[in-house]
């Protein structure tokens, strides 16, 4: 081949000259000239490196984004400080033997690039401290940069990218297929396969102009040389050449002591989760956001640049001030979530009476006791360690309530195994999306789990809780059964324990409010759950528990008192009947219940064929929780009448802090005639905190935090059992933790407002906001008063028109037999029945013959499908069903 | 003041000049038929004819243009006489007298063809692209009548454009007593579903926004001069909804049957007398533009409207439907 200089770039790049510079064999972008030309000084520099087959055309973004707002905000302030915030010097140089840099003839491995960035830094003279930039295996390159450049780094950032690839593990396809003998020249150089397949990639196509100036300086076969020489140095055996510099790499990345933001396009062919996984284990303190929609070429499906200078001021330059909080002052001792099952077992008066009782037909009338729970806890938490379970190892839990469930829930929090809770109600999509996005190590499951898992292709080491054979134990690709990894953990010490701050959990959101997402919590978060719930309803060893909601089943050993499972199928409520509940609390003698609303509807509906014992025994019930989802009034009461003694409560809480405030039946009596809307869930739990952020006329969030009562908006919490952060979503956690007060808080996405008596109404979700001429406009309220009408069932309150000028109006869903059920404008009589009721104005009311739900609850009704349906109706379009 | 108030022998230009006498201004009236309004001065004539429009703005301070030729079909060049080149004279006749504020009385028309709008705030008028020969005359008397402001430092005449939609109320001729005629002799049709939103705009509501944009005009500096503003109660409604309220109101039985809105489109119908606005016997037959206004939305943005003519409907749809109730002896719903 031909060798060739260094150019800068040629006209027709738009935006790229001014920044485009040429030193030695080098070609690279920086924008520190024109910074010093605004008289800025930045912060710090970002060492940008690109992959293969791109070249600094992919930093584009951020060269632009970083370089005009900081001359916007230096004019802004009128004179010219040092270190304008958010002020980055941008250096995103183009490889040697790539993009516009020089084509030398000379091959080069890893160690040479990183030895060749070096070089070329120290000639740059850059700036403060240093923040390297990589994709693909540019990621590599700028990451031997920041292991060579520990007193220069402040961070690090890493887009799609590898530095580990196991020996047991095959490298991706693609790659093997660019690798493969008589395919590699040809396909990286002779023709542009591996350019162009490349390019494909983005999610959605590139704009012909962006993929031209991909091709640009790779348009001729010689130019392509360094495609085919960076495919031939992946490190794809041990023997290979680059293959110690990578290892050096792997291990200097964990010793890496600075702020990592990790965005990581979930659709990479090559760079899979995987991946991700294993930079996660290396940079246990990344910021991590996974994109579920971008692909490999993330920096152009994703708008990546406002994030990454967001990250780079609240991570690196400290800007953001309340960034922290978990560890803030007044935190209540911690006591591990295993301390009640262990006080209980060791203490003999106890240790032989049950902790976990098991009255489904699966379960077969299981009782454990407190010792014998412990024993299994202990065997399966060393087996676990012993087959190479480690601390922050992730383990997914495919396993129905139950006393097995709760023996591997408290075995990994015991060995910091964080376990990940994916309920069979989001479907097998959403799960597989629960469980690509977590990414657990091992995977626990029952054989229909299993199955899943192969079928879907989950992630994880397969550990079988059933004894399977032969046949299915292969197909099934099951490496371990639980009985045997319990036998291996007999006798065995336990590992340490892990700390109050490391991940215990990633419990997902329902997926009814969006799609599901995984929640984090702590052993401190979830170890204060455990206290709010005990301190507040006044759990003592003594209680026990019914437990027909499965969350609240797990936490019995960690309360120290018995739980009891009803028969019921647990994964369908509607199963539990009246005698079901009085039977479990005759077997556990339990002064404590709880219950989903949809549960409770089938107990109050069976409650005919209880006996006078079994009256008798719901007769000792002092408390009586409904959770999980709003109940009314009516059904509460109901279920009260079959438990006269309890005091009836109903808290109202969500994924990220599953107690938030509660209210006793008597409660709701109390506020019956208050002129608020929507429906009051009561006060904070324990140290829990509510505000609330006014709405703006756009319906948006934007007031500061406040407890002044009667403001509608967006409900914000804190609470020490309040989630620790999103998984893998930071741009989620930033979102949810925007402009909120010092400490630790968490925009909730529901709406609602605080009495003067500090309770507190919720009356919908953000999203769910009306915004009319008069202001924005909650929908529960309205919606409660419209189903006081003759002939409504249930009703929804949407808006139609653009923001801010939208009209409400009335969709509802007729009692059966009351009349004509026809789609589309009400007859006149309802129509007239339900203005005469309504507390706001309507500009229309439609009937819709049933609501459209929710798959997981059916009680979620789809405001924003039946929102769209009544603006088609409303402009004058055809009527069909919503 | 004394304010010349042009078309008052109409529902609408009676209502304005009753409004202006009621609160002390002298008014003066242009139209061919008396006016009717007790305390008003009349002039007959057309503003077509430039010497009777020179007299009737001679010593006037403000003018209110509400004359035009409205409806749905006719010779266009009538249409462009009276509306176009009325306005015009009667501009050219203010402008010499020393008027200093013009309002200009149009319609959502002139900006919006038939496509269904929702929520949508006062566009420019747009004379190629509006709908009929009405629309398309007062798109371009209302372009020609802005295009007149000259509101600055030193004084000048000052214009804005008042579009009020759909105007109804007791005595109303053209809309409800045509409603309420189709509908007891069994003729009036929804079209379509009848659930597309309409909001109209109650008479008193539509006088009243008209004088506030008069006032408006001589506010220093002033908001509004220059501009278009939409008109109507801001309470949309289903238009079966509507003429079903206005045949309660009016104690005959609502229609019960439906025309499909395409059917209706493409053949005509009954409807056109609805919403023909000038009586006589030249009764046109049910045109597109029709079709479209009663089966697909017409509602508006009308923040902006409230904001700069400091103006607020007074009166509800549910209060005007009550008072339509209690003039024609029906029950308001």
């Amino acid at each position: 081949m031909t060798p060739h200089p260094a150019s800068t770039v040629p006209p027709g790049l738009p935006g790229l000259a001014r920044f485009s510079h040429v030193r030695g064999d080098w070609h690279y972008l920086d924008n520190g000239a024109e910074l010093s030309a605004h008289g800025i000084r930045p912060v710090g520099t970002v060492l940008a490196v690109h992959g293969n087959p791109t070249w600094s055309y992919l930093w584009r973004d951020l060269l632009e984004t970083v370089t005009d707002r900081a001359i916007e905000a230096a004019a802004a302030v009128g004179e010219y400080p040092d270190g304008v915030q958010g002020a980055w010097r941008v250096v995103a140089v183009d490889q040697l033997e790539m993009g516009l840099s020089a084509r030398t003839g000379r091959r080069r491995t890893l160690a040479d690039r990183v030895a060749d960035l070096s070089a070329l830094t120290a000639e740059l003279d850059l700036e403060g401290p240093v923040v390297t930039l990589g994709h693909d295996w540019g990621g590599v390159v700028s990451l031997g940069w920041a292991v060579d450049h520990p007193d220069r780094l402040a961070g690090v950032v890493l887009l799609n990218t590898a530095v580990h690839q196991p020996d047991d593990a095959a490298i991706p396809a693609p790659l093997r297929l660019a690798l493969a003998r008589g395919v590699h020249r040809w396909g990286t150089r002779t023709t542009r396969a591996f350019l162009e397949t490349t390019l494909g990639l983005a999610r959605p196509r590139l704009a012909r102009d962006v993929a031209d100036a991909y091709r640009l300086p790779y348009r001729a076969a010689d130019d392509r040389a360094g495609i085919e020489q960076f495919v031939a140095d992946i490190p794809a055996s041990p023997e290979h050449v680059s293959r110690p510099e990578l290892d050096r790499i792997a291990d200097g990345v964990r010793r890496l002591d600075v702020p990592a933001l990790l965005l990581w396009g979930a659709r990479d062919p090559v760079f899979s989760d995987r991946y991700l996984d294993d930079l996660v284990h290396r940079l246990p303190r990344a910021s991590v956001h996974r994109f579920e929609d971008a692909g490999h070429l993330i920096a152009e499906d994703v708008d990546y640049a406002p994030v990454v200078l967001r990250w780079l001021g609240s991570a690196v330059s400290g800007d953001d001030a309340s960034a922290s909080g978990s560890t803030a002052a007044g935190v209540p001792a911690f006591r591990p979530m295993w301390a009640g099952l262990d006080e209980r077992a060791a203490d003999p008066a106890s240790r032989t009476e049950p902790a976990v009782l098991d009255l489904t037909t699966t379960g077969a009338g299981r009782r454990v006791s407190w010792r014998a729970l412990d024993r299994q806890v202990r065997r399966i938490a060393a087996g676990l360690h012993e087959i190479g379970v480690r601390r922050g190892d992730r383990v997914s839990l495919l396993v129905r309530p139950g006393p097995t469930l709760t023996a591997l829930v408290y075995a990994c929090l015991r060995i910091g195994a964080v376990v990940v809770v994916a309920d069979a109600g989001l479907g097998v999509r959403g799960l597989t999306r629960a469980q690509r996005g977590a990414w657990p190590q091992y995977l626990v499951g029952e054989t229909t789990g299993l199955a899943a898992a192969r079928t879907m292709g989950w992630p994880g080491v397969r550990i079988a809780v059933d004894p399977l054979d032969p046949v299915r134990r292969r197909v099934l690709g099951v490496e371990h059964e639980l009985i045997d990894v319990a036998r291996t953990g007999e006798g065995v010490d336990l590992p340490p324990e892990p700390g109050p701050d490391d991940d215990a959990a990633v419990l997902f959101t329902s997926g009814s409010t969006g799609p599901a997402k995984g929640v984090l919590y702590t052993h401190r978060r979830l170890s204060a759950l455990r206290d709010a719930l005990a301190t507040h309803f006044a759990v003592g060893p003594e209680t026990g528990l019914v437990t027909g909601f499965a969350p609240f089943a797990l936490l019995g050993p960690a309360l120290g008192t018995r739980s009891v499972t009803p028969d019921m199928d647990v994964s369908a409520p509607r199963t539990l009947t009246a005698r079901a509940v009085a039977d479990a609390v005759k077997a556990a003698d339990a002064r404590m219940v709880f219950l989903s609303p949809a549960a409770i509807l089938h107990v109050v509906d069976t409650a005919d064929r209880l006996t006078a014992v079994d009256r008798e025994a719901l007769g000792r019930v002092q408390t009586f929780l409904s959770t999980g989802a709003p109940i009314s009034a009516g059904l509460l009461e109901a279920a009260r009448s079959l438990m006269p003694a309890a005091e009836a409560h109903t808290p109202y809480g969500m994924t990220e802090c599953l107690l938030v405030t509660d209210i006793t039946l008597d409660g709701i009596r109390e506020v019956a005639d208050a002129p608020d809307a929507g429906v009051c869930v009561g006060r904070p739990v324990g140290a829990g905190r509510v505000l609330v952020s006014a709405l703006d006329d756009d319906g948006a969030a934007t007031g500061t935090p406040s407890d002044a009562p009667g403001v509608l908006g967006e409900v914000l919490v804190s609470a020490p059992h309040l989630k620790e952060r999103y998984d893998r979503r930071w741009l989620t956690d930033v979102a949810a933790e925007r402009d909120t007060p010092t400490g630790h808080w968490h925009r909730t996405g529901d709406v609602g407002h605080l009495d003067a008596a500090g309770r507190l109404w919720i009356e919908g979700r953000l999203a769910h906001v009306l915004t009319t001429p008069a202001g924005p406009l909650a929908p529960v309220g309205p919606e409660q008063a419209v189903e006081r009408a003759d002939g409504v069932r249930r009703a929804a309150v949407v808006g139609v028109g653009p923001t801010g000028v939208q009209q409400a109006v009335a969709v509802v869903e007729p009692v059966p037999g009351a009349g004509s059920a026809r789609p589309g404008r009400a007859p006149e009589r309802l129509d007239a029945a339900v203005r005469a009721v309504s507390s706001v104005p309507l500009a229309a009311v439609l009937l819709a013959p049933e609501m459209p739900t929710d798959v997981r609850h059916n009680s979620k009704i789809d405001r924003a499908r039946l929102a769209d349906w009544a603006a088609g109706i409303l402009a004058g379009g055809r009527v069909t069903l919503p | 003041m004394t304010v010349l108030v042009t078309g008052a022998s109409g529902l609408l230009g009676s209502a304005v000049a009753r409004a202006l006498v009621a609160r002390g201004e002298t008014v003066r009236t242009l139209q061919r038929r008396p006016s009717g309004v007790p305390g008003a001065e009349d002039v007959a004539g057309s503003v077509t004819d430039r010497a009777t429009v020179a007299a009737a703005v001679d010593g006037v301070d403000a003018v209110v243009h509400l004359a035009a030729k409205v409806s749905l079909a006719g010779d266009p060049a009538e249409f462009t006489a009276v509306n176009v080149e009325g306005t015009r004279t009667l501009l050219d006749a203010a402008e010499r007298a020393g008027v200093q504020r013009f309002v200009q009385v149009s319609s959502p028309s002139v900006a919006h063809t038939g496509t269904s709008l929702v929520g949508v705030g006062a566009r420019p008028a747009d004379p190629d692209r509006a709908r009929g020969e009405y629309a398309r005359t007062k798109a371009a008397s209302e372009l020609l009548a802005l295009g007149r402001d000259r509101a600055g430092a030193g004084g000048g005449l000052r214009v804005v454009a008042v579009r009020p939609h759909i105007v109804w109320g007791p005595g109303d001729t053209q809309l409800v007593e045509r409603v309420i005629d189709r509908a007891s002799s069994g003729r009036l049709p929804l079209l379509g579903h009848g659930a597309a939103l309409i909001d109209t705009t109650y008479l008193d509501n539509a006088a009243d926004g008209i004088v506030a944009a008069l006032d408006r005009l001589a506010d220093q500096p002033s908001a509004v001069h220059g501009r278009a503003y939409v008109i109507t109660n801001g309470e949309p409604r289903p238009v079966a909804d509507l003429l079903t309220g206005i045949c309660r109101a009016a104690g005959v039985e609502p229609p019960r049957w439906r025309v499909s809105a395409g059917l209706a489109r493409v053949a005509g119908g009954a409807v056109e007398a609805v919403w023909r606005v000038r009586p006589g016997d030249d009764e046109p037959p049910m045109t597109r533009f029709l079709a479209e206004q009663l089966s697909t939305a017409h509602w508006f943005d009308q923040r902006e409207t409230w904001a700069d003519l400091r103006w607020r409907p007074a009166v509800s749809l549910d209060e005007g439907m009550r008072r339509l109730a209690a003039h024609y002896g029906g029950t308001a719903r």
